[in-house]
């Protein structure tokens, strides 16, 4: 369920469309003038316009409610190939919605505020056996230990450490 | 991308549909069999198989549900919409009879939101169809829900085939809740 970038040239020939109806209705409209076998057409024309409105306005919030659950997947730091499918508008959205949810930690849990974005599955041990699932070059942890993450190799990591790249699929957390 | 975190918007309930909602909007795309009871003037070339400028009145064509909405009036007389033959009589008897069997998916995939949104045209039949929907569901429910908890051990493609999309929007929550629940345990 990706995102793929956003079809600008697609919106270009709908506005076009959309005011070349708008302006058959006003031109039928001028001419009514008490006759009222124009209004059927009318309002054929009127219900397509709402038609292309809505199918647009769909697709465009069906994107936002992808974007917020990328924050939930894949942190504050989006991956560029991600970015790369995303418009202006939309990331000036992510950020903003990104500032609200760091408020909103902050606020909750005391002093520190509260990471509700880790855990979010009841967590079992503090540190967990992974075995990794493609390179992903090195990897530092609390105390300085910088481990090389190369395809199939085993590690025994701090559990939220290794949340994040569990959900992205590089790693895979291995029960034994 | 983990699918919990992405939460569509859900389509309506009864006879009211979401505006935002894509599940909604795929409905209202399908065809209903319409008679136009007055002209639309300088619409003739949506008719491929008449060459008039206008359409007259009188014809029969197929409208997606959208459009038939839109231009449907209670007081004036501008459409007429026949019900699709999933909602007669002749359908009707065979769902009273036993809903279980028929293939759901095959006879239009959303036959419970298409329903719903029929009693909009004030056909007298209304309250027969509403009626037939609400007891279809209910007879097919139970095999559903079964068929969902039992998706984790065995394989129930067959019959997930033969269900409308709210069945199997249902199914598909159900077995996820399922597994959460067998991964706990």
């Amino acid at each position: 369920m990706s995102l793929l970038t956003l079809r600008r040239n697609f919106f270009n020939v709908h506005v076009i469309t959309t005011t070349k109806i708008y302006r058959e209705n006003c031109l039928n409209e001028a001419k009514t003038e008490g006759k009222s076998e124009l209004i059927p057409s009318i309002k054929f024309r009127h219900s397509c316009l709402l038609r292309n409105q809505r199918c647009i306005a769909a697709y465009l919030y069906d994107r936002l409610l992808r974007i917020r659950a990328l924050r939930w997947e894949y942190g504050s730091v989006l991956p560029t190939t991600i970015r790369f499918h995303m418009c202006a508008e939309e990331m000036e959205w992510f950020n903003q919605y990104k500032k609200s949810l760091a408020t909103y930690m902050r606020s909750i849990g005391g002093e520190e505020g509260l990471d509700i974005t880790q855990d979010m599955k009841p967590p079992k041990s503090l540190y967990i056996e992974v075995r990794c699932l493609k390179d992903h070059g090195e990897f530092e942890i609390d105390d300085g230990t910088v481990i090389l993450l190369k395809k199939n190799s085993q590690h025994f990591l701090p559990r939220w450490k290794c949340e994040q790249l569990i959900r992205q699929g590089v790693l895979e957390h291995v029960i034994s | 991308m983990d699918l919990q975190s992405y939460m569509p918007v859900p389509p309506g309930i009864r006879m009211e549909e979401n505006f935002f909602s894509l599940d909604d909007i795929l409905l209202s795309h399908e065809r209903l069999p319409c008679r136009t009871e007055s002209a639309f003037p300088r619409l003739g070339f949506l008719e491929k198989s008449s060459e008039t400028r206008d359409i007259p009145e009188g014809t029969k064509m197929e409208m997606p549900l959208w459009l038939a909405k839109g231009l449907y009036e209670r007081k004036r007389q501008v459409l007429s919409v026949e019900l699709p033959k999933v909602y007669r009589e002749e359908w009707r008897t065979v769902f009273g009879a036993d809903p279980i069997v028929v293939d759901l998916h095959k006879m239009g995939p959303y036959y419970y939101g298409l329903g719903s949104q029929m009693l909009h045209f004030d056909s007298p039949e209304n309250p027969e169809i509403a009626n037939t929907i609400l007891q279809t569901f209910i007879g097919r429910f139970r095999r559903t829900m079964d068929s969902s908890q039992n998706a984790y051990n065995e394989d129930t493609s067959a019959l997930v085939e033969r269900l409308d999309c709210l069945e199997r929007s249902l199914k598909w929550v159900t077995c996820m809740y399922v597994c959460v629940i067998e991964r706990l345990v």
